[in-house]
């Protein structure tokens, strides 16, 4: 529950916090501006894709998402986004640590560029990284020393994916780590534990969750993204396609039906992904407060 | 050494690694992208920078963007502040599931969110169908744009604006009323007052995101240069054709925009973090 209000009489707490809450004005208005708008904007649009979807038979649909054109590009979407998740995970925990428990020149700089891939277009993201790691750009050069290639092929979407979705797990950490208690830590210390032991006992416990919510959102924005990746993939059939450009392709072939066959396929998907989410955001955020 | 040692981390060669690691690895992913943005727009020299920012189509591009933003950004402030006034200041059955829905269009492909507009709206939708007796056609021009940036950048000023009022709690607005100051009072001079800061930032988020969009634009702009072309598709368009000086110089005019936004984003949290008024102790948890 929210605050106490101070002109708190004797009644029973629920009612009172109820009645309360009906004190200000507006909830008419600001309610239904956002039902309307919600309907309006998020959900009437869904009803196009439930009517053109519905309008195929089983086979058809079935026949459209398991193409093998279009199942290889689920396999290259959900891989790239796991790596670049994952190494986002590692990433992000790094860059949380050391923002929050170390100073050193250029923080500040660092802290706000961290944001600079939610800021940045995806196209110009695209065309960025595609310049840099093409063969003759300055990373593929030197990676191509070293026999990596990464522009054209799928460690390109990785790099893509990884870029845009830099900003989730420092910025979920990030807070959890500001409040954490330094007691138990510097007990463990002082009692000679090691930090390694310390970090997997002590820290690690209170962090993960914020770390799971942040590879799972950098994850869920993996899978859909587009603008950045298409520059530097390649798009080979079978190869480096992902699903979003499959769509994509399917529209510029004019075949809506089989467009939105993908589409509705990996909208469940991201819906679920969503709803898991804030469930898990919810309940690791009460047992946070019911402590 | 080890009498210093109270934290996890604290030696100095843990400290020099760690902070090493992390400036290279941004440096590497974030700092250097950032620099090749505006060292390939300048590639050709100052000369051809200009004329490729004052090029015709470029010109359009970069006012149909801006037009799109204007639109933009005012319609969904008053539907982020109405939202987040909703559930942050009653309690109603359904209110968990609005904030959930808030989020769609961040899980949301961007393609996939075009391709719902295209289907709704476009020439064999069901309102686009119904519109299409009338000669209204939305999509492959101006309001379909519109229509799809306005659903990828809905969740932003909410998104700012709700943890932030339901920290504050609503004693003082609850005051005011009680007081006798009218509901649009109370907002302007309580509420607005205290979520002035994170309403800018989501404001300024809902532009940036609002002038880049790309994937969802993509699909329902029809791509025609000098009519439907927004800066962002301009940029893939000039890719495309080869001209790279050209694109990065459109690219860098959007990356000068991202910068704003991070300077504002530094800005907004230090005024934040400034005690300007100490808060008002809160009672309990």
């Amino acid at each position: 529950m929210s605050a106490p209000s101070q002109a708190a009489g004797a009644a029973p707490v629920r009612r009172f916090a109820g009645r309360s809450k009906r004190v200000l004005p507006g909830f008419g208005l600001s309610l239904g501006i956002s039902l309307f708008f919600v309907s309006l904007v998020l959900l009437l649009p869904l009803t196009g894709l439930v009517m053109e979807t519905a309008g195929m038979t089983w086979d058809q649909f079935w026949f459209t998402v398991t193409d093998p054109r279009v199942v290889e590009s689920y396999k290259v979407t959900l891989w790239t986004a796991l790596a670049a998740s994952l190494f986002n995970g590692a990433f992000g925990l790094l860059l949380a640590w050391v923002l929050v428990r170390y100073d050193f020149p250029g923080k500040r700089l660092v802290d706000a560029v961290v944001d600079l891939p939610f800021a940045l277009p995806t196209a110009v993201a695209g065309i960025t990284l595609a310049t840099l790691f093409a063969t003759n750009g300055w990373y593929g050069q030197v990676l191509e020393k070293i026999g990596v290639e990464v522009a054209f092929t799928p460690l390109g979407i990785v790099v893509a994916m990884a870029f845009t979705s830099i900003p989730f797990v420092v910025r979920t950490v990030q807070p959890v780590l500001e409040e954490l208690s330094p007691a138990d830590e510097e007990a463990a210390v002082s009692l000679g534990a090691s930090d390694l032991r310390v970090f997997r006992k002590v820290i690690f416990p209170s962090l993960w969750p914020a770390v799971v919510t942040g590879i799972a959102l950098s994850f869920t924005r993996s899978l859909g993204e587009f603008g950045a990746i298409i520059f530097i993939a390649g798009n080979t059939p079978y190869v480096s396609e992902v699903t979003s450009l499959m769509i994509f392709v399917r529209l510029q072939e004019y075949d809506y039906a089989a467009a939105s066959a993908i589409a509705s396929l990996m909208l469940l998907v991201s819906l679920c992904l969503l709803f898991a989410i804030n469930l898990w955001q919810g309940r690791y955020l009460r047992r946070l407060e019911g402590r | 050494m080890a009498a210093k040692h109270h934290r996890v981390g604290d030696q100095p060669w843990v400290r020099r690694i760690l902070v090493g690691l992390a400036l290279s690895i941004t440096v590497i992913l974030l700092v250097i992208p950032l620099v090749v943005i505006f060292y390939q727009a300048l590639s050709a020299g100052w000369s051809t920078f200009t004329s490729n920012v004052l090029d015709e189509y470029t010109l359009h591009a970069i006012g149909l963007t801006l037009f799109v933003a204007l639109l933009t950004v005012p319609l969904n402030l008053v539907f982020g502040t109405a939202l987040a006034w909703s559930v942050t200041r009653f309690r109603f059955p359904g209110r968990k599931l609005l904030t959930t829905l808030i989020d769609i269009p961040f899980a949301v492909s961007p393609v996939v969110a075009g391709l719902l507009y295209l289907l709704l709206y476009g020439r064999n939708g069901w309102v686009g169908s119904w519109l299409g007796q009338y000669d209204i056609q939305l999509m492959f021009s101006w309001p379909g744009i519109v229509m799809v940036t306005v659903f990828v950048t809905s969740p932003f000023v909410a998104r700012e604006l709700i943890p932030l009022m339901q920290q504050q709690g609503s004693e003082e607005e609850e005051a005011g009323v009680v007081l006798g100051a009218s509901g649009w009072r109370v907002f302007r001079k309580i509420t607005l007052p205290n979520i002035k800061w994170a309403l800018i930032y989501g404001v300024i988020l809902t532009n940036a995101r609002a002038v880049g969009e790309f994937g969802a634009v993509s699909v329902v702009s029809g791509n025609i240069r000098g009519q439907t072309n927004t800066l962002p598709l301009h940029v893939e368009l000039l890719y495309q054709d080869y001209n790279i000086v050209g694109a990065f110089a459109s690219a860098s005019l959007l990356a000068g925009i991202a910068i704003l936004t991070l300077i504002a984003k530094a800005f907004v949290e230090w005024r934040q973090s400034r005690p300007e008024q100490p808060a008002p102790e809160k009672g309990g948890v």
